[in-house]
């Protein structure tokens, strides 16, 4: 459904992507997993036709993303980065001119964004601007769904979004998959990442490794033990100065170590207790993007 | 079609929806048409004026008072010496002295000559000419009344002297708002216009809305075209005030054809419009498409239209360069129209000129459309 080839592009002697190439089927959630100025949404306006690379070629819907922009235009659902609908507009008039810019009507579509649009329903007539950050995303999402799109580009849609509405929204993927749309989303959250069938680790344009989440985490080569002590910071810092340890990341309340030979654990030197834990994907992405 | 209505309506209500700027824009032409017409004219009117005057006869008195009653002078002060002419310059009271000779009317009566000095303070050269003028011109009326007079009584006959005559065509009294209309008109569109339409399609791109416009399939002269929609009806609304203003509050009469004078207005908004749309292709903030067109592009539109430098008197290759600005033909077709009023066949020109500036921007405006977003 997606298909990038070779893809690398430069901006100003900086290169922004580097020899991308990736693939997404039909009907698949494929998430681009990685942390700000990664290259994703670079990545995203090739793909929507918006930019154009400096080499290698992508198709998208068995169309040329040069040649075939103005088809490619009418066939995708694209949802930027940032909130980019008419802040002045009423939800309701955001969504009836998208629709008609893409000679449609709500009436005729409404089948596809009812299950989101019924919740920002009831503001219809509040303007976009002053819509929560979870309700403008419904509204922007509502709004690149009402062509029935065949692949929907999603860029970063959950950043800045409370938990809750993170959650409802992936839901709401989940759904629209079930009805064939073909979905490539962007996100730099790591629990994210294992709601996606497949995803692909990128940094500084540089794609690390594609496959289901799953596997990443099952490939995973080393055992990680969790440290959880009141003085995390210093444990840190006397971690990462040691000769047995590979790795070390904070991860919220506790750390995250990975020893280069588990035999020879220097328990003395910690004044805490290791417990070991199943990998997850941002023990992945971390060990990765180290290498 | 539909889309094109659906964005139409769109471009509406973002510009119903910003009361303050709709407010300024409608406000903002009659304030420049009042500011302009009243307070910033050549006309003269009062100019501050002394007399020298050694002989205090009939002859100079009744110049003196000639000059003192027309509006154009105000009498200040009576001098006595020529070194108190020098003072009264410097110090600012004056901006016009009258010197009369020694035994002006007794000079005039028997030798048929007498002298009678104006000196200007021409640091404002235009308006120092001006009021020179009608100085000279009092001075000579008064003069022939004189002279007649003396003919009566003394049975002298002396040669006729050819008097130049100065005839003011179409502005008989000079006034300054029948010049300035035109200029302020031109230019009070135009900046309204393309200060607009360029900052709404800027802001499009800003806001980040001109990416999603962008992947969808609506064609790029719709989106320039429902761009331009609103701003022209609302620079309707402004040409209609100011054409009212310019009639019944400045006194400039529309002496030829109303329908001809707002067919060719509506051909100058729309050149606005589309020089909005040149603008917004070139610069990518707000504020840098406000600059552009309320400063860079305001300074050759003030300064080489003719609105308040004459394009006669420019240098030649100024000149040449003054036919880019299409407020220079909008200010030639307006005075033609409204103060000269003639007929469809001589604005021919101007009309024109400016459709094809419409017609040349337009096609620039879309081609130079940037269908992706620039790296």
């Amino acid at each position: 459904m997606i298909q990038a080839n070779n893809i690398s592009l430069n901006y100003g002697g900086v290169s922004a992507l580097k020899d991308i190439s990736f693939q997404v089927e039909r009907g698949e959630i494929f998430g681009l997993i990685g942390p700000d100025g990664a290259g994703k949404t670079t990545l995203f306006r090739i793909l929507t036709t918006l930019l154009l690379a400096d080499s290698g070629t992508a198709i998208v819907d068995g169309l040329d993303v040069v040649r075939d922009y103005k088809v490619i235009r009418t066939r995708v659902g694209y949802m930027p980065g940032r909130f980019s609908l008419y802040q002045d507009l009423t939800v309701e008039e955001n969504l009836s001119f998208f629709a008609t810019v893409f000679g449609t009507t709500i009436e005729e579509n409404y089948h596809l964004i009812k299950d989101i649009y019924q919740q920002i329903e009831p503001f219809k007539n509040r303007r976009a601007g002053k819509l929560s950050g979870g309700m403008k995303q419904k509204l922007a999402l509502s709004c690149a769904l009402i062509h029935k799109p065949a692949v929907l580009f999603l860029d970063e849609p959950t950043t800045g979004v409370d938990p809750v509405s993170r959650k409802e929204f992936w839901e709401m993927l989940k759904r629209l998959k079930l009805q064939g749309i073909t979905i490539l989303v962007s996100t730099p959250y790591m629990d994210e990442a294992s709601l996606c069938d497949r995803i692909a680790f990128i940094q500084k344009g540089k794609i690390l490794t594609i496959d289901p989440p799953e596997k990443i985490i099952a490939d995973f080569p080393y055992k990680v033990f969790a440290v959880e002590a009141d003085n995390n910071y210093k444990i840190l810092k006397q971690l990462r100065q040691s000769e047995s340890v590979r790795s070390v990341f904070s991860f919220g309340d506790s750390l995250h170590v990975v020893f280069k030979d588990v035999s020879k654990i220097e328990k003395e030197q910690i004044n805490a207790e290791l417990k070991e834990i199943a990998p997850t994907i941002e023990d992945c992405f971390m060990a990765l993007a180290n290498n | 079609m539909k889309q094109f209505i659906a964005f139409v309506r769109k471009e509406f209500n973002h510009i119903l929806r910003d009361r303050r700027t709709i407010l300024i824009l409608l406000v903002m032409p009659i304030v420049q048409i009042i500011l302009f017409g009243f307070a910033i004219t050549t006309e003269v009117k009062d100019t501050p004026m002394a007399i020298l005057d050694p002989s205090k006869d009939e002859a100079t008195r009744q110049v003196t008072e000639q000059l003192a009653a027309s509006r154009f002078f105000t009498l200040v002060s009576e001098l006595r010496s020529t070194e108190e002419v020098e003072k009264a310059f410097q110090k600012g009271d004056v901006k016009l002295v009258v010197v009369f000779s020694d035994n002006f009317q007794s000079n005039l009566f028997h030798t048929g000559e007498a002298a009678v000095q104006i000196i200007a303070d021409a640091s404002d050269p235009n308006q120092a000419s001006t009021f020179t003028n009608y100085a000279s011109n009092i001075i000579t009326t008064v003069y022939l009344d004189l002279a007649s007079k003396t003919q009566i009584i003394t049975g002298d006959i002396r040669p006729l002297r050819i008097i130049p005559e100065i005839k003011m065509l179409y502005n008989p009294q000079m006034k300054g708002a029948y010049s300035f209309v035109p200029g302020v008109m031109g230019l009070v569109l135009v900046l309204i216009c393309t200060m607009m339409t360029s900052i709404s399609i800027v802001r499009e791109k800003e806001m980040g809305t001109m990416e999603v416009l962008l992947v969808s399939p609506v064609k790029p002269i719709y989106i320039l075209l429902a761009k331009i929609t609103p701003y022209f009806a609302l620079s309707v609304i402004n040409l209609t005030s100011i054409l009212l203003l310019s009639v019944f509050v400045l006194g400039v009469p529309i002496k030829g054809s109303l329908s001809l004078l707002i067919l060719f207005s509506l051909l100058f908004i729309f050149v606005g419009l589309t020089l909005g749309l040149l603008v917004s292709n070139i610069v990518k903030t707000q504020v840098a498409a406000m600059i552009f067109s309320g400063v860079v592009m305001m300074m050759p539109t003030l300064l080489l239209s003719g609105m308040i430098f004459p394009i006669d008197s420019m240098p030649k290759i100024l000149q040449w360069i003054s036919v880019i600005p299409p407020n220079r033909w909008y200010i030639e077709g307006v005075v033609k129209l409204m103060i000269q009023g003639v007929s469809a066949k001589f604005v021919l020109k101007e009309f024109v000129i400016l459709g094809l500036m419409a017609v040349l921007l337009l096609a620039v405006s879309l081609k130079k459309f940037n269908v992706r977003l620039s790296k």
